[in-house]
């Protein structure tokens, strides 16, 4: 009788880990959040007032958007746009979404950096980094440039030299030294400020930025996840919002 | 029948790992129907992708060979103070994650970094250059095929080497006439793993040489940047990929097999 449970005591680990982590009364506590990088210091400051256990995936919208269509199950989809959460809303995949937060794209420069205005950028010989098509950061971008007069946006365009997959990356390249300028948040300089400082976009160019948030569809911890999207409206989310450097939602 | 049991547990655990370990690459294949992998070899971005993995594994894999094979010839055929010590310092890259390696590639070789002058002084650019894809690829590769290439010329019978010299074979010719064919085996076993650890790495080119199409964009950074806008896309990349590794790695292992029934002294793949 001795050799079955031997074998039963060899499985039983591969079995448990196959399930990964079945232990239900510790699944109904924790909260998954699938958020766009531009987000991480602030909803980490917010999830200290929150009850219960968190966990945060930061990473570029759209990448987070493509883990939810390829059948990934966060409990909320906070994203760098509306448009990811409209269209996984129409879709099905989210309950409806709703702007959160908005936020400034403003260009990253090292600290001791000559570059003082937009049109600066324009000049040759310089290093770039914006993030790629299809993460907020870098359509925003896009944007922007398509504003200007075309041989201005030509100019900047042909100084871009890394197109990174989120707004991480580029702030990143831009604080190593590595890059001279970059697009990005102006919550990401208040982020890094030591390295990095921010010349702001003109007015009349910026790019109207703000932010969608959504309930997963069959979210495997509704309540905690509705709670998590009202207090992010109104309350400790919305000051850890506030703290981080962005903005209300518009009214 | 009392002693079945172990044999079983050997058999359970083979099937399990070997489902594990083919289900991911097969369900590829399964999901990216040979119409939709035939449409991404028409994409820009994964013709770029894939020769510019292509062209940067290659001269990544021969900066490796150039200067690996002699290296790992000295610390197979000669015994000195703290040569433990080196071969451990050469294997590190294998367990340093690759983001980590791209920030110690930065700090020593970025425009702010340790030697980032000298580096702009001999008029060398690297972060956000094609160059700087080969420094990375160097970096994180070298170790597969020095470690194997160590091992196979430390294979090789010492009595050998000492008859060419006898014979009067220079060190060099015996280095070059001797060791490298009895290792061959070892050292292409060795080259099919950095070979592949190159064209996969990821990390370390995206925090030290960036993403740009045509440029730095090999085609694991490809691949993801793709995952977020073209899923179909991202699947049909990486399932060229996954033929162009398996085929080399395959085509490594004829090779190795054929030395081996030869009986020369092989460190063969692991």
């Amino acid at each position: 009788m001795i050799r079955p449970t031997l074998l039963a005591l060899l499985l039983v680990p591969v079995a448990a880990s196959g399930c990964g982590g079945g232990d239900d009364g510790d699944d109904a506590t924790v909260l998954t959040v699938s958020a766009a990088a531009s987000l991480t210091d602030a909803f980490e400051a917010y999830g200290e007032d929150l009850a219960g256990e968190q966990r945060f995936s930061f990473a570029g919208s759209d990448e987070l958007a493509a883990q939810i269509r390829q059948g990934a199950r966060p409990d909320v989809f906070a994203s760098a746009n509306t448009t990811y959460p409209e269209e996984l809303a129409a879709a099905g995949l989210v309950e409806s979404s709703v702007t959160f937060a908005r936020n400034r794209l403003v260009i990253a420069v090292s600290a001791d950096s000559g570059i003082g205005s937009l049109a600066d950028l324009a000049q040759p010989d310089l290093d770039l980094v914006s993030a790629a098509e299809g993460v907020p950061v870098g359509d925003y971008t896009s944007e922007l440039l398509g504003r200007l007069p075309d041989d201005e946006a030509d100019a900047i365009l042909a100084n871009v030299r890394s197109e990174e997959s989120d707004v991480k990356g580029v702030i990143g390249k831009v604080a190593q030294g590595a890059a001279d300028a970059g697009f990005v948040y102006s919550s990401d300089i208040a982020a890094s400020a030591d390295e990095v400082r921010e010349v702001p976009i003109p007015a009349r160019l910026e790019p109207e930025v703000a932010y969608g948030i959504a309930v997963v569809s069959h979210a495997p911890n509704p309540e905690g996840a509705r709670e998590f999207v009202d207090r992010l409206l109104e309350g400790a989310g919305a000051e850890a919002l506030t703290a981080a450097g962005f903005l209300p939602p518009p009214k | 029948m009392s002693r079945r049991w172990f044999p079983a547990v050997l058999v359970a655990a083979l099937v399990l790992a070997v489902a594990f370990l083919t289900l991911p690459i097969a369900a590829i294949f399964l999901e990216a129907g040979p119409g939709e992998l035939l449409d991404s070899l028409g994409d820009d971005q994964a013709i770029d992708a894939l020769r510019l993995s292509l062209i940067t594994t290659s001269i990544a894999l021969a900066i490796i060979l150039l200067v690996g094979t002699p290296a790992a010839y000295l610390l197979a055929t000669r015994s000195f103070r703290g040569r433990d010590a080196v071969t451990t310092l050469v294997e590190l890259p294998l367990v340093v994650p690759p983001a980590v390696a791209g920030i110690g590639l930065l700090a020593a070789f970025g425009p702010s970094g340790l030697l980032g002058g000298a580096v702009e002084d001999a008029g060398v650019r690297l972060v956000f250059e094609t160059a700087g894809v080969i420094v990375a690829l160097v970096f994180v590769a070298s170790p597969f095929y020095v470690r194997q290439a160590q091992a196979a010329f430390q294979a090789v019978d010492p009595t050998w080497l000492g008859a060419s010299r006898t014979l009067g074979a220079s060190e060099a010719r015996t280095f070059a006439r001797v060791a490298i064919p009895a290792a061959a085996p070892g050292l292409a076993a060795g080259m099919a793993l950095a070979w592949g650890r190159a064209l996969g790495e990821f990390g370390a080119t995206l925090v030290f040489a960036g993403s740009f199409q045509g440029v730095t964009q090999t085609a694991p950074l490809a691949i993801v940047e793709l995952f977020g806008s073209d899923f179909d896309a991202a699947l049909a990349l990486s399932a060229v990929l996954v033929a162009v590794s398996a085929a080399l790695l395959a085509t490594v292992k004829l090779f190795t097999r054929g030395r081996e029934r030869r009986g020369a002294g092989v460190a063969g793949l692991a």
